[in-house]
């Protein structure tokens, strides 16, 4: 069967899964419809948000980011894991005791405030909907490449698969799928990571291959690649760190925050039975992350060893008579020399995968000395033994420009995989992007139906009307999400970091004060909010226009680009938080302290007894 | 609130303290600061600040947050506030 054929059978089969666990979990009450009824185990809860969690962005992009960054790469390894300690220990088992259905209604009960609660609603809806555009953006690029259908038709099918099961089948529903589609995306991830590492190492599990020698010499594998990366005038690669080490502390900070501040994530442990459930079901969310994000690095080392070993022999892999790409121990020990002429690769001889990615526009070659070869190196490198050895060898340039985005899709293909493994890894980016479009949708339908409709404009609206109202929001947002994925603004990159600082800036600081402070009021509250919010979008807009909007940079006015300490405007989600920490504390100290009731009501929310099922009740 | 709830609070903040001191020193300190350094130790072929912060922090998250759901567990039937 063609690549083509078996591409179909593994998509579509995966999708009519998806569909008919919908169909089982239909959801018949707002109970059932935002929280699951409040019935999910602990660790179907945690497999769940690990699938709700990983995006596009983790599945597609990571291992490509990590590839090019090296060491530095590992402030996404860190960050978006470390924020689980934080979500359940500060967050997650308090927020269930609280009992109620979303973020804003925490934020709204404790700060005794429909102001707190509506400016909490701006923060998740504006969080939420810059995040689901990256994930349209990834379900076109999924199946335009894979599926050989066009963009735009790729998001159309998107939409009605998260339709079909989201408006369904609310977070019952969803939860289910999303079991199953971690299932997909863990295995679409796996497969050829433990192939990739059998080729390179002989050790089947790549968390231990990228630590060991490669297969018949001593010679380590990230001692190797940083050799060959180095001698092509690349960072070192287990060393280099883009930017500066305050940037990287920052920017991790400002991910691990963001991650325990993101609503679609908290809201998650609303659906477990019990506070300790709320608790241990976060551990197991990151265990089923950790499978994929302990991968992430052995993938991208590996890949980029494989890419470099394609277009140059020099490196040391041969394809082997079967076509599969094989280990030579003598090349590798030999320390041949990149630069020799015949070492590159001939570009008429270029394996079918470089073909297949060209047609994208992902993978370009230029031929800049006329010699029909491919010489990939970095022509700007600082490195002055490297520039002296490129220019001795007639070297005009870069001739190879790879996008980041293809490493993990097209890792089964550069490493010589067998069919069914390439499709399957289509099957796991649409997994990806589809269940955390779902899950951000469900963020969005309960703050929309739950504490807009319900608890601003129709109190007295009857729970069948409040299932009909967020099915309907749901429905609204799927279209503008659709909408804004086909006509993207020229943003998608820039948004997810703006997600991530606003809820790092204002919905953490929020929730975490309303458990741990039991004096702040909401004066301190709301002002904090504000203050943090308005911090991050200026130095955000600053750099990358307002909304986004280009030629609306106003980068100067707040003294050049990265001015706060060379802190880049993705990283600054940390110092936002900061700044609404402080902004809280000193309104706090000048206003008079919240009402009795209130604090009685955050000393109930710090013990876990009595802790009844989630209702929505105001 | 009561001593005893009062007790059970800063018992628990005791816990969290600790927690977060771990979670600080293994991603911020051995992944970040202290990386370069703790290169020159190799762990199999990883440089041990490299392997901090690709794979060892990841392990340690994990082994913390376990650790935490079950010394509260602990903590809340020490001080009887457990679920029925």
């Amino acid at each position: 069967m063609d690549l083509q054929t078996i591409t179909y059978l593994v998509v579509g089969a995966s999708f009519a899964l998806y569909i008919g666990i919908a169909i089982w979990a239909r959801a018949g009450s707002t109970s059932e419809f935002y929280a699951a009824g409040g019935s999910v185990h602990p660790i179907t809860n945690g497999m769940a948000t690990a699938a709700d969690w990983m995006s596009a962005a983790s599945f597609i992009s990571m291992a490509g980011l990590i590839a090019n960054m090296g060491y530095g790469g590992g402030l996404f390894l860190m960050g978006w894991t470390g924020g689980y300690v934080l979500l359940a220990m500060l967050l997650a088992p308090y927020l269930r005791k609280f009992g109620k259905f979303t973020v804003p209604q925490f934020i709204g009960d404790r700060f005794y405030s429909q102001t707190a609660s509506t400016v909490a609603v701006v923060c998740l809806l504006v969080a939420s909907i810059t995040y689901i555009i990256g994930q349209m953006t990834g379900v076109g690029v999924a199946f335009s490449r894979f599926l050989g259908v066009s963009s735009e038709m790729g998001i159309y099918i998107g939409m009605g698969i998260v339709f079909a099961y989201a408006v369904f089948g609310g977070m019952k529903g969803i939860t289910y799928t999303q079991v199953a589609q971690y299932i997909v995306l863990i295995l679409a991830y796996t497969v050829p990571a433990v192939f990739i590492s059998l080729q390179l190492t002989g050790n089947p599990i790549p968390q231990l291959g990228l630590g060991a020698s490669i297969s018949g010499t001593d010679i380590s594998l990230l001692t190797k690649l940083d050799q060959v990366v180095t001698d092509l005038g690349f960072n070192q690669y287990t060393t280099s760190v883009p930017g500066s080490t305050l940037n990287m502390f920052v920017y991790t900070m400002s991910l691990m925050i963001g991650t325990a501040g993101l609503p679609h994530v908290i809201m998650r442990f609303f659906t477990v039975a019990k506070v300790s459930d709320a608790r241990s079901s976060a551990g197991w969310a990151l265990i089923f992350i950790a499978l994929l994000y302990t991968t992430a690095p052995a993938v991208a080392a590996m890949a980029k060893m494989n890419l470099h070993a394609t277009v140059n022999t020099a490196v040391g892999l041969e394809t082997a008579a079967d076509g599969s790409l094989k280990v030579n121990p003598e090349v590798i020990k030999a320390n041949a020399d990149v630069y020799a002429p015949e070492a590159s690769l001939v570009y008429e001889q270029r394996p079918e995968w470089m073909k297949r990615w060209e047609k994208t526009g992902l993978l370009k070659f230029e031929d800049k000395n006329g010699d029909g070869r491919i010489q990939y190196y970095n022509d700007k490198t600082k490195n002055e033994a490297a520039k002296a050895k490129a220019e001795a060898a007639g070297w005009k340039g870069n001739e190879l420009t790879v996008n980041a985005d293809i490493i993990v899709l097209a890792n089964p293909e550069i490493a010589l995989l067998p069919n069914w493994v390439i499709a399957l890894v289509a099957a796991g980016g649409l997994a990806a992007a589809l269940s955390t479009a779902a899950g951000l949708l469900m963020a969005i339908s309960a703050a929309v139906s739950h504490d807009l409709v319900k608890g601003v404009f129709m109190p007295n609206i009857s729970e069948q009307g409040e299932l009909r109202a967020g099915k309907i929001s749901m429905a609204v947002a799927i279209v503008i999400a659709g909408y804004l994925g086909l006509n993207p603004p020229g943003f998608a990159a820039g948004t997810v970091a703006l997600a991530f600082g606003i809820a790092a800036s204002s919905l953490f600081p929020a929730i975490m004060m309303g458990i741990f402070s039991k004096k702040m009021n909401k004066e301190g509250a709301i002002a904090g909010m504000l203050a943090g919010l308005a911090f991050t979008l200026i130095y955000v807009f600053a750099h990358k226009g307002i909304f986004f909007i280009k030629g609306t940079e106003f980068v100067d006015m707040i003294g050049g680009p990265n001015s706060f300490f060379g802190i880049t405007p993705e990283a600054i989600g940390a110092i936002g938080a900061l700044v609404n920490f402080l902004v809280a504390f000193i309104v706090d100290k000048m206003t008079k302290e919240p009402p009795e009731h209130i604090q009685a009501m955050v000393e109930n929310v710090r013990i876990p007894r009595g802790a009844k099922a989630v209702d929505g009740a105001h | 609130m009561d001593d005893q709830g009062k007790a059970y609070w800063s018992a628990t903040l005791g816990l969290l303290g600790k927690i977060l001191a771990i979670w600080f020193v293994c991603s911020f300190l051995a992944g970040i600061l202290f990386a370069p350094a703790l290169n020159g130790i190799s762990l199999g072929g990883y440089p041990l600040g490299f392997w901090f912060a690709h794979q060892g922090s990841i392990y340690i998250f994990i082994a913390l947050i376990f650790y935490y759901a079950k010394a509260m567990g602990d903590l809340d039937r020490k001080f009887d506030v457990h679920e029925e």
